[in-house]
């Protein structure tokens, strides 16, 4: 797994509490074209995706936001080939299977992704509408939110290191959103994976020196990948070094030394300018947790009539929510999706009547699903 | 029936009630530590990192591959390290002492 993130990291000053809403306003003024829907959705697992579809059938429009690059959510993430046997209706189906049924299953609705992006303000519009504004600068206007997140959003796992902090995103980074920072430069790159394997053979010819970091003499990765980064070890283009980050050195955030703490406890000085981290994936709830909602722990409290949460119009499906009795599963998102798509009907539709109505028998819905 | 020793990020020691056939994650799970085990136990994570005191490391099973992979994402692991959704508790691990790693 590649993953570029694109300006995820949120800058703390620039949020500004309003009442129990926040606005960005460093976003708020790259914001585009506000995109208009019935539902803002946050997050693509699988009830999320299923959410597109309960309000599809009431002929609702849908807008999802994901941190990650692509739909599925920890389903595709964490665990695409692991076997998952309690869904109704699949004995057995894969992270990845399910993710791809769903997004075959809600295509008829067409709905919109904004994918590599977090929403990471929040607020209320004067007509009384939902405003997000997401990372990217993507403003989303809705009279509904549904918050799908499950655990929260990926973001790259930091190394445990007193002064990370003045190096982040300086000459510390843990993607690569311009490959210029690391031309001409002495750079190392710590991980095992696809991603470390990746980028240090993409960056080796344009770089100074590389130097890969790894804990042990075992590669996670596409066996090409691993066979020609031993190509460029023998060839003596590339540094191995097994190890692991023990401390960072330089000055106004431009990194001069990293030391490596090797197996046998030894230290490794490695002179270094810019560095590039693949330490896997953790999950934070991140701006959530600031938009003044009930929360119990980390997870959002809702009502069990409609999922809504503390404050109107915003409603927790999935792992996100809580409420008494609340199992984490896929089955019960699904089901907490069909109700809060109910209660987001009269939201957005308020002069309309909703008329309760099977997909076996309803030619109005069987239209909307184009098989009519 | 027997117990854990959980010692959380703070310092303090938590006596758990194991029971014969869980996971450790679970155990500590269920007693209300924070323990974020993502995943739900399927070795896919690496959020329910554990570090063993030493007497009882050579008490578990070897850490499997895809164990050792998982731990491989980590920042910082110690010899101690282990991921407690691939231990499963029985009668022989009854005091096995352990620490929540940092988040």
């Amino acid at each position: 797994m590649n993953i570029i993130l694109t300006n995820q990291t949120l800058q703390k000053s620039s949020i500004t509490m309003s009442g129990d809403v926040v606005s960005i306003e460093s976003y708020t003024s790259k914001a585009q074209h506000a995109k208009t829907c019935d539902i803002a959705i946050i997050g693509t697992g699988p009830v999320g995706l299923f959410a597109v579809f309960q309000a599809g059938l009431l002929g609702l429009k849908c807008i999802l936001v994901d941190a990650l690059e692509r739909p599925g959510g920890q389903c595709a993430e964490l665990y695409p080939e692991k076997p998952i046997y309690d869904i109704p209706a699949y004995p057995v189906i894969s992270g990845q299977d399910l993710t791809d049924r769903l997004m075959e299953q809600i295509k008829p609705f067409n709905p919109e992704f904004l994918y590599s992006q977090q929403v990471a303000g929040l607020s209320k519009t004067q007509n009384g509408d939902f405003e997000l504004v997401t990372t990217q600068g993507n403003t989303i206007i809705a009279p509904a939110v549904f918050i799908a997140a499950g655990a929260g959003s990926f973001v790259p796992r930091k190394p445990k290191v007193d002064n990370l902090a003045a190096f982040e995103e300086k000459s510390f980074f843990y993607a690569v959103r311009n490959r210029n920072t690391f031309v001409d430069r002495d750079v190392v790159i710590f991980g095992g994976g696809d991603s470390a394997l990746d980028w240090t053979l993409d960056l080796l010819p344009q770089v100074k020196s590389l130097t890969l970091v790894h804990r042990r003499d075992k590669f996670r990765a596409t066996p090409a990948s691993i066979e020609a980064m031993r190509q460029a070890v023998e060839a003596r283009r590339l540094k191995l070094v097994f190890g692991q980050l023990d401390s960072l050195a330089g000055s106004n955030g431009e990194l001069e030394t990293i030391a490596v703490k090797t197996a046998d406890s030894a230290i490794e000085h490695i002179k270094a300018d810019r560095a590039l981290a693949f330490f896997g994936l953790n999950i934070e709830l991140g701006p959530i947790a600031e938009w003044g909602l009930n929360l119990n722990s980390k997870l959002i409290e809702v009502d069990t009539e409609k999922f809504e949460t503390s404050t109107p119009g915003i409603f927790a499906i999935g792992d996100i929510n809580w409420y008494p009795g609340k199992l984490k599963l896929i089955l019960s998102g699904f089901h907490e999706c069909a109700l809060a798509a109910q209660a987001a009907f009269k939201i957005a539709r308020p002069d309309e009547k909703l008329v309760f109505r099977y997909t076996t028998s309803s030619s109005d819905l069987q239209q909307k699903l184009g098989v009519a | 029936m027997g117990f854990i020793h959980v010692t959380d990020r703070d310092g303090k020691t938590h006596d758990l009630e194991a029971v014969e056939g869980w996971r450790v994650m679970e155990i500590i799970r269920e007693h209300g530590l924070p323990i974020e085990a993502v995943c739900g136990g399927a070795c896919e994570c690496a959020t329910c990192h554990v570090h063993v005191a030493s007497p009882w490391q050579g008490k578990l099973f070897p850490a499997r591959e895809d164990e050792e992979d998982m731990l491989d994402e980590l920042p910082e692991i110690s010899e101690a390290s282990r991921l407690s959704c691939q231990i499963i508790w029985s009668e022989k691990l009854n005091g096995l002492q352990l620490t929540l790693a940092d988040d």
